[in-house]
């Protein structure tokens, strides 16, 4: 196959590409446009394949069956709780692709048409580099990211003195080794700069908690996009140029969103930290002297039972407790009583984007029953009953009245507007951002203390009987 | 480097902008006439591909944001799947002949993005299928 025809096939697969993005604009869109992705990949695949001067198809084979298998049953096997972590897995191995194509690029210039080993031409040098360093970043970065979320590594900030400071300097180093690597084609500053990189990337995600996980997530992503472009660049090919962009584009607004969704800059999230200070001062200070009222689950039953409108906010804590499908058990019991239940998911609940939404519609809840923030936020006057499951920090008004709240701006679920508030929470602790919530006092509010998937189940029971 | 040869090269390498390169080599050799054969109009092939880069980055930002929130998960899921497109460069090193360490490089990331590939594409298929229109 001429270049041409090659470049041609690319150009049709990028198209794919853009389609399976533009087929998610719906649910009933979106099964149609994953299709278009893998046939997108499968053109690229087949095209390159053909590419004249290509040899060695087993080990090729052997490749992608290895990797294809081992994709396919993780894939298949997954639980959907675990799924943050899935995708900062798989964001560190496209990273770490991009390393070994770079270096790739390096031995063998003469495979991507860009020059002669010790003489490749110093833009492509200048791409490769770029491509390098962001692979690296995107590897070992979502590699602390997959361990804090899988728990391996605890999920609170790690700060040490001068952090900042170290990875300013790093961050210079670096840009100084790539400038040294453009000019020199050094092997050696080529893995220096790797080495470096890798660093870099794991010690920009260690300071960032837990719950600011969905932005680093998102951000990843993003990086991984823009390492798959500068390879594009160095390699002279359209579609990963196209590619890169697309999914580049695609995490970076995904990181946009859920800091909007936080009212917390990019720099803000990024510099970590968050969560740590004064936190543990502020949630024991006010609860003593406070009463707060506790129910039980017959409590809660009867009030839910009574009621003509519920609306349920789901967290972490209910990814956490798997309580989804006894959730929709009581939804569809409550359903059957003439309840109307609906469910409202703030942007950053879970830990990453849109994670609610998957684990509600893995329970078999109707998508048209789930609403986002700015679709609910008015009907929490005309409800009767809000059941807060697993969620905290994104209910409390403290983010729209209290001017020296660490949450102050950050649009809430107005649920403290609604007649009765039910909190489902295994302690009086305060959530991620380390601020009470003065929701737990008010007399319209009643909490439940207990795991989130028990509480739901004994709610199940109690409205059966 | 003459203006028809880095033509030619460009329209090599972005094949969607074919047009636009015979339109630069139109140009070029105009400005080349202009400034008395001084080949100094010619556009590196570089711009082409940063031009295609910029415009893909608009498409991805007009696509996304149409994106429903409710499936950000499976957007990730699939641009993840989708960025292991730089399966093409694993390949293009892995199926070279003779290249020693290039080549187990290639084969390495060959493997790494195969994971990404199956895996990216089938999660986000379970994903989507649990978004089907339910029987009430």
């Amino acid at each position: 196959m001429s270049a041409n025809f090659a470049a041609l096939f690319y150009l049709v697969a990028s198209v794919c590409f853009i389609l399976a993005l533009r087929g998610l604009s719906s649910p009933e869109t979106s099964r149609q446009g994953n299709m278009f992705g893998i046939a997108g990949m499968a053109i690229a695949i087949l095209a390159t394949l053909l590419t004249p001067g290509m040899s060695n198809y087993w080990l090729i084979l052997l490749g992608v069956a290895i990797g294809g298998g081992a994709g396919a049953f993780i894939a298949l096997k997954i639980n959907m709780t675990a799924l943050p972590q899935l995708v900062a897995a798989f964001h560190s191995l496209v990273g770490l692709a991009a390393v070994f194509v770079a270096a790739a690029a390096l031995y063998a210039p003469q495979a991507f048409g860009i020059g002669l080993p010790g003489h490749i031409k110093p833009a492509s040098l200048v791409e490769m580099s770029l491509g390098l360093a962001i692979g690296a970043i995107t590897f070992s970065g979502s590699v602390i990211a997959f361990a804090k979320l899988q728990g391996i590594m605890s999920g609170a900030p790690l700060i040490f003195p001068q952090q900042h400071k170290l990875n300013l300097a790093l961050g210079i180093l670096l840009l100084v080794l790539i400038a040294l690597f453009v000019t020199t084609e050094s092997y050696v500053l080529f893995w220096l700069i790797a080495f470096l990189a890798f660093a870099l990337g794991f010690l920009l995600i260690v300071p960032i908690g837990g719950a600011d996980m969905p932005v680093v997530v998102s951000m990843l992503n993003s990086y991984s996009g823009w390492a798959a472009a500068g390879i594009g660049f160095t390699i002279g090919n359209l579609l990963l140029i196209v590619t890169g962009a697309l999914v580049g584009a695609s995490g970076a607004i995904l990181s946009y969103i859920m800091c909007k969704g936080m009212n917390r800059s990019i720099f803000n999230v990024l510099l970590g930290g968050f969560g740590t200070e004064g936190g543990a001062a502020a949630a024991g200070g006010g609860a003593k002297d406070r009463t707060v009222k506790a129910g039980s689950a017959d409590d809660a039953a009867f009030i839910m039972k009574n009621a003509g409108k519920v609306i349920v906010v789901p967290g972490y804590g209910m990814a956490v407790a798997q309580a989804q499908h006894a959730l929709r058990e009581m939804a569809d019991t409550l359903k059957k009583e003439g309840v109307q239940v609906s469910y409202a998911i703030h942007p950053v609940a879970g830990r990453m984007p849109g994670h609610m939404n998957v684990l509600l519609a893995e329970a078999n809840v109707p998508y048209d029953e789930v609403f986002e923030l700015e679709e609910i936020n008015h009907e929490f006057s005309t409800a009767d009953v809000v059941y807060v499951i697993g969620a905290n920090d994104v209910t409390n008004p403290a983010a729209k009245t209290d001017r020296t709240s660490a949450i102050y701006g950050m649009p809430i679920l107005e649920v403290d507007k609604a007649k009765t508030v039910l909190f489902v929470k295994r302690s009086m602790a305060s959530g991620y951002a380390g601020v009470e919530n003065e929701l737990f006092f008010r007399t319209n509010t009643m909490m439940l203390f207990g795991d989130a998937k028990k509480m739901t189940e004994e709610i199940v029971q109690a409205l059966q009987h | 480097m003459n203006p028809s040869q880095v033509a030619e090269e460009a329209s090599r390498l972005a094949a969607g902008a074919t047009s636009l390169a015979e339109q630069a080599r139109a140009f070029a050799s105009r400005a080349a006439e202009a400034t008395g054969g001084i080949s100094g109009g010619a556009i590196d092939p570089f711009l082409f591909l940063l031009a295609i880069f910029m415009l893909a980055c608009f498409v991805g930002y007009y696509v996304v944001w149409n994106v429903t929130p409710a499936l950000h998960s499976p957007l990730m899921a699939v641009t993840n799947a989708v960025s292991s497109v730089i399966i093409v460069g694993a390949l293009l090193a892995a199926g070279l002949q003779g290249a020693g360490f290039a080549s187990a490089m290639g084969f390495l990331a060959v493997v790494l993005a195969s994971v990404n590939i199956f895996g990216g594409f089938i999660v986000t298929q379970r994903m989507l299928q649990m978004f089907k229109k339910k029987q009430k």
